[in-house]
């Protein structure tokens, strides 16, 4: 994926996440640190754009939600979480690429400590399949398969400087 | 992938034999378990199922209150002993409580005790984590991290900031940690005090020293205040209470005499009208609460970062959910 189909994707996505959410009112995005803030900052955007509105935004750093503390050895940088009270609201989750699904556990744990929203919805730019958790996304960029060994990396502007979803096939 | 981050080891003793990296580290974690205080529910899962122990050798109400605070906002389990009361006041010695206390399955100890070197000899003989509160004169690491980090709150950085340590540095494990954290992170450290209170050669620390409090305010960017503690007068360090407030006492009067606004810091708890004056304590310099809420960060910090797992494992793939 270049940059262009990343934009044609993400306005796709925007203007599905209004249709599921039937309008802005309640609508909470949220990204997950580090490439779901960037890409939800995006969608917030053109959500903003095209229904006029100002929607709320969050970041959730999953960090310390994580199950397997214990085994990866260099400690991960713990980032910032900021989110708005969820209570009653639909929350949209923004993340790059949906793989075990279990960041999204860890994920709906950490919004679970924010308040009671109404719904939550998943939103994802690549789907890689190899689920480890019954957890699927409800708006989806591009799903793409892959073996359990390749790397799927997005990159963004904000922190890599272009725009791309490149797939490097285990040797 | 992660780029090199470095690891804190098993125990934390001290500041002395960390690294200006490893106190960055520290001090960038407490950050964001800042934010997690700050919330309606004060608490992440990330040491679920961990069991601590607390075992203070020494009276202590802020430090064992902040760790286990600490504690259970990381949802560990925990337990607190005191020594009175415990099978310490029937002669039990300390390798064999922290021995019998592991055979109970815990995976870190918090001590603190009037011995300097407690905490590191019994790092050394268990297998758990060893984090030291206290110990005698020696280091009190989380009270210099947490005096550090309220500095740089304050003022952006450390390195070339200038930190007049004032009052008993020679009884204060915090001055020593202080010393080594803050001149490890490129801070210029005085210390200030009466005579028979500075260590002999405190200068080989690479610490100035200012032997008038007027000239410390006018040097310095932040005065940290040392609990002057009573039972000093009767050891004959000084001559009388009121006679140490008159020379060295923190008041409104020499504050308002310094060129620029002083930050003010105390690791409590304090003697109003001896180290330091009510006005100053109260006043809008004053750090002091500040740093009593950075300390359940600091402690966070150091907790998630012993507690997690072997440094030669490898980090998974960056990027993916």
């Amino acid at each position: 994926m270049d940059d262009r189909a990343i934009a044609r994707a993400l306005s796709r996505m925007a203007s599905e996440i209004v249709e599921r959410a039937r309008g802005t009112e309640q609508l909470v995005i949220v990204g997950i640190q580090r490439r779901g803030v960037e890409l939800a900052a995006r969608l917030k955007h053109l959500v903003d754009q095209a229904e006029e509105a100002g929607v709320a935004f969050g970041k959730l750093d999953i960090t310390l939600y994580r199950d397997d503390l214990q085994a990866i050895g260099p400690r991960p940088r713990v980032g910032v979480t900021d989110l708005p009270d969820l209570e009653g609201r639909t929350v949209v989750i923004v993340d790059d690429v949906l793989h075990t699904g279990r960041t999204i556990r860890a994920a709906l744990d950490e919004c679970a400590d924010f308040g009671r929203p109404r719904r939550i919805l998943l939103c994802v730019l690549v789907d890689r399949g190899g689920r480890e958790l019954p957890i699927q996304a409800d708006i989806v960029g591009t799903s793409i398969s892959t073996a359990p060994g390749d790397r799927v990396d997005v990159l963004v502007r904000e922190l890599d400087g272009r725009d791309a979803v490149e797939v490097a096939r285990a040797a | 992938m992660q780029p090199d981050v470095p690891s804190l080891g098993k125990d934390l003793v001290g500041l002395e034999h960390l690294s200006a990296d490893q106190l960055r580290l520290i001090l960038d974690t407490a950050e964001p378990f800042k934010e997690v205080s700050e919330r309606q529910i004060k608490k992440v899962p990330a040491l679920r199922g961990r069991t601590i122990v607390n075992l203070f050798f020494e009276a202590s109400t802020r430090t064992r209150i902040s760790f286990e605070f600490a504690e259970k906002r990381l949802s560990a389990d925990t337990v607190s002993i005191a020594a009175s009361g415990s099978s310490v006041s029937k002669g039990e010695t300390l390798v064999d409580t922290a021995r019998n206390l592991e055979a109970m399955r815990i995976d870190m100890v918090v001590i603190r005790h009037h011995s300097s070197g407690s905490a590191e000899f019994l790092g050394k003989r268990i297998r758990s984590n060893v984090i030291n509160a206290g110990d005698g004169k020696h280091e009190h690491p989380t009270q210099g991290l947490l005096d550090i980090l309220t500095l740089r709150d304050k003022f952006g950085k450390i390195e070339g900031l200038k930190v007049a340590i004032c009052g008993d540095v020679l009884h204060s494990r915090v001055a020593r940690s202080n010393i080594w954290g803050l001149t490890k992170l490129g801070a210029e450290v005085a210390v200030c005090g009466p005579a028979s209170l500075l260590p002999r050669n405190v200068t080989e620390l690479g610490v100035t020293v200012i032997p008038r409090i007027e000239d410390a305010i006018a040097w310095a960017d932040a005065l940290n205040v040392l609990r002057l503690q009573l039972e000093r007068m009767q050891s004959g360090f000084i001559p009388s209470l009121r006679e140490y407030n008159r020379v060295f006492g923190l008041t409104v009067d020499r504050l308002e005499r310094a060129p620029k606004d002083l930050v003010i810091m105390h690791p409590g708890p304090m003697n109003r009208g001896v180290e330091i004056d009510s006005g100053v304590a109260d006043g809008p310099h004053s750090v002091i609460l500040p740093q009593v809420t950075n300390g359940v960060a600091v402690r966070m910090a150091v907790l998630y970062l012993l507690a997690g797992g072997s440094p030669d494992a490898t980090q998974q793939g960056g990027g993916e959910a």
